[in-house]
């Protein structure tokens, strides 16, 4: 679905990873882990065209990222962000039929269709009380799915995911995960989130990608990377241990 | 009970569907309102009769100095006034989107003070013969090349800057360090000028919705009528950009291109109204959150043609105030204008607090 070959992701001059290769598959979850500061944001910005490879190619669905245009992006990528929305008097269900404007005309019109669309994003994330809340009064985890309810009414095959368990209490880390599992298997969709959060992400991932400190991206099932240590290398440091049988850290005091 | 909460669903939606459309007939109704008020009300007593028979056209009874007045001097008032509470309010909304500002406004961002410094240019250096009142078809056109010149390269300025003016105070700041150094200018340019010079541009610098002519009104319009127009045609856009350049991105709009179109359209509005009206505070920064209250929502395909209903109802109000407050006098437009845009200011400044 999509296939990174030699990329090289960066600003200007100053390259911030090279010679990435991966390739995400369509049906899976795929969480995107490594350090601060390693550019997991910067390839993901990549993928999503905000930023031009350095060097390299992405590939989506076979053609070269730089050969679509704006539009035919808008309909094969959906992005959630990071950045804080500040938008007042806008309900969740404005919100999510954003999610339709590649596909409505000049006006911004929404045909039976695209209502029928906002509607199954709105049931799959499990919205439907918050449809006529203002964005504004929706706690950071509700305005998340929301967020994701956009990315779906959008009707992309692919959706990128900027840290969207930051900022979240565990529950709704865990709720966050689970659900964006379920949305890849059952509508096979291909998405892809970075998070810092490393047990939950190899428990519920089908795919890993490993950014590591010397630049490396390192894939694989979370089976794979663990057993072969490269995970341990990401965590373990003093004080910190990593068991690789059943993905979790231990703390010695 | 699911059918229950679906069926109040179904009602909210209508009733708030229900009240943006009350509230935008009540708006047109009270903009009707309000010009017949302008042409009925004016500095000058003149009885309401005489104006209604004026105005159906049977004028040649009337006294030809009240007919002058009322076909040559309240209309193209009226319409002026009308007008330009529209551009101004438009560019005011579509800035606070474009910078995701709510305190962004023509006239916070300095916008104006290069239109203005534009005009002084004009009106300064090429001497007092230009002063506005007496100016041939083709003088206005160089005032609002000029203005619109002033107005885009401030705007080109803060683009360039916009991405450390996300924080309002750099915002304020910017517009504040502008205006004062095209204010500088301006007093170097008051310096060097004739006395008659000096007087038209403090004149002009006051705000007044008499100064464009019935002979100047067709060319008033069609340039602000252009700019609103474009600024109704950018509303899915502008919708996009709401939540920020990369979901727009995203979502298939051109960012660049449509941050041109943005420039191109504030500048040729702001540039007109200040050319042929003088700047007029305040209004382009308060009437979008008036407009957004009575509507209730961020879509522009509505709040657009509210907020140029709002400003046109709420110049035309001040612009009666003016004529009505001193009998025999108009006071200048820019008296009345911050005792509605102040408040306003405040209100956004307080509300934020609360959120943040």
């Amino acid at each position: 679905m999509i296939e990174l070959r030699h990329l090289s992701t960066g600003y200007g001059t100053h390259i911030v990873a090279a010679d990435l290769n991966a390739r995400l598959k369509e049906g899976e979850l795929t969480s995107l882990l490594g350090p601060n500061g390693v550019g997991k944001s910067t390839l993901l910005r990549t993928l999503a065209a905000f930023q031009p490879a350095l060097a390299g190619e992405v590939f989506v669905q076979g053609q070269p990222l730089g050969d679509l245009s704006a539009s035919e992006i808008s309909q094969k990528i959906g992005v959630v962000l990071t950045e804080r929305l500040d938008v007042r008097n806008m309900t969740a269900y404005d919100m999510v039929a954003m999610g339709r404007s590649p596909y409505t005309g000049f006006w911004g019109r929404l045909t039976d269709e695209d209502r029928q669309l906002i509607n199954e994003a709105i049931e799959q994330t499990g919205i439907g009380p918050l449809r006529e809340r203002s964005i504004q009064t929706l706690s950071d985890g509700e305005r998340q799915k929301v967020m994701i309810a956009k990315a779906l009414a959008q009707s992309t095959p692919i959706i990128l995911l900027d840290e969207p368990t930051a900022f979240l209490d565990f529950p709704s880390k865990v709720e966050m995960l689970r659900l964006l599992k379920r949305l890849a298997h059952e509508m096979n969709k291909c998405i892809c989130l970075s998070t810092h959060d490393v047990e939950m992400a190899l428990q519920l991932s089908d795919c890993v990608w490993l950014m590591e400190a010397s630049g490396r991206l390192a894939t694989g099932s979370p089976r794979e990377l663990a057993s072969d240590g490269s995970i341990a290398r990401f965590v373990s440091r003093e004080g910190v241990s990593f068991d690789a049988e059943s993905f979790t850290l231990r703390i010695e005091g | 009970m699911i059918f229950f909460s679906f069926l109040s669903l179904i009602r909210n939606f209508a009733v708030k569907k229900m009240r943006q459309h009350a509230a935008i007939i009540l708006l047109t109704a009270c903009a009707v309102l309000l010009v017949a008020a302008n042409l009925l009300w004016g500095s000058l007593d003149i009885p309401l009769e005489s104006v209604v028979r004026i105005l159906s056209g049977e004028s040649e009874s009337q006294n030809p100095a009240w007919r002058f007045i009322v076909l040559e001097s309240r209309i193209p008032q009226a319409l002026t006034a009308l007008l330009c509470g529209a551009s101004l309010s438009t560019c005011g909304l579509m800035l606070q989107t474009l910078f995701r500002n709510p305190l962004a406004g023509p006239g916070i961002l300095g916008i104006d003070a290069g239109a203005n410094l534009g005009v002084a240019l004009v009106m300064l250096l090429l001497g007092g013969s230009l002063g506005l009142g007496g100016l041939s078809l083709g003088g206005y056109v160089l005032v609002v090349a000029a203005a619109m010149v002033g107005a885009t390269a401030i705007m080109l300025l803060l683009l360039v800057l916009s991405h450390t003016l996300r924080s309002a105070t750099m915002l304020l700041i910017t517009g504040v360090v502008v205006s004062y150094v095209t204010g500088s200018v301006i007093s170097l340019l008051n310096y060097s000028a004739t006395e008659e010079g000096v007087h038209n541009f403090i004149i002009w610098g006051m705000g007044n919705f008499g100064s464009v002519s019935l002979a100047h009104l067709p060319l008033y319009a069609a340039l602000l009528l252009v700019g609103l127009v474009a600024a109704v045609l950018l509303a899915k856009p502008l919708n996009a950009l709401l939540l920020g350049e990369r979901y727009a991105t995203n979502l298939g709009i051109n960012v660049r291109r449509t941050r041109g179109f943005l420039l191109c359209c504030t500048g040729l509005l702001t540039a007109t109204t200040t050319a042929f009206c003088g700047p007029i505070s305040f209004l382009g920064l308060a009437v979008p959150h008036i407009a957004r209250m009575l509507l209730r929502t961020s879509d522009h395909r509505v709040l657009l043609p509210g907020a140029m209903l709002t400003g046109g109802c709420l110049t035309l109000a001040c612009n009666l105030l003016c004529t009505q407050l001193r009998q025999g006098s108009v006071l200048p437009i820019n008296v009345v204008t911050p005792l509605i845009g102040a408040p306003v200011i405040l209100y956004v400044i307080l509300k934020q607090n609360k959120y943040t």
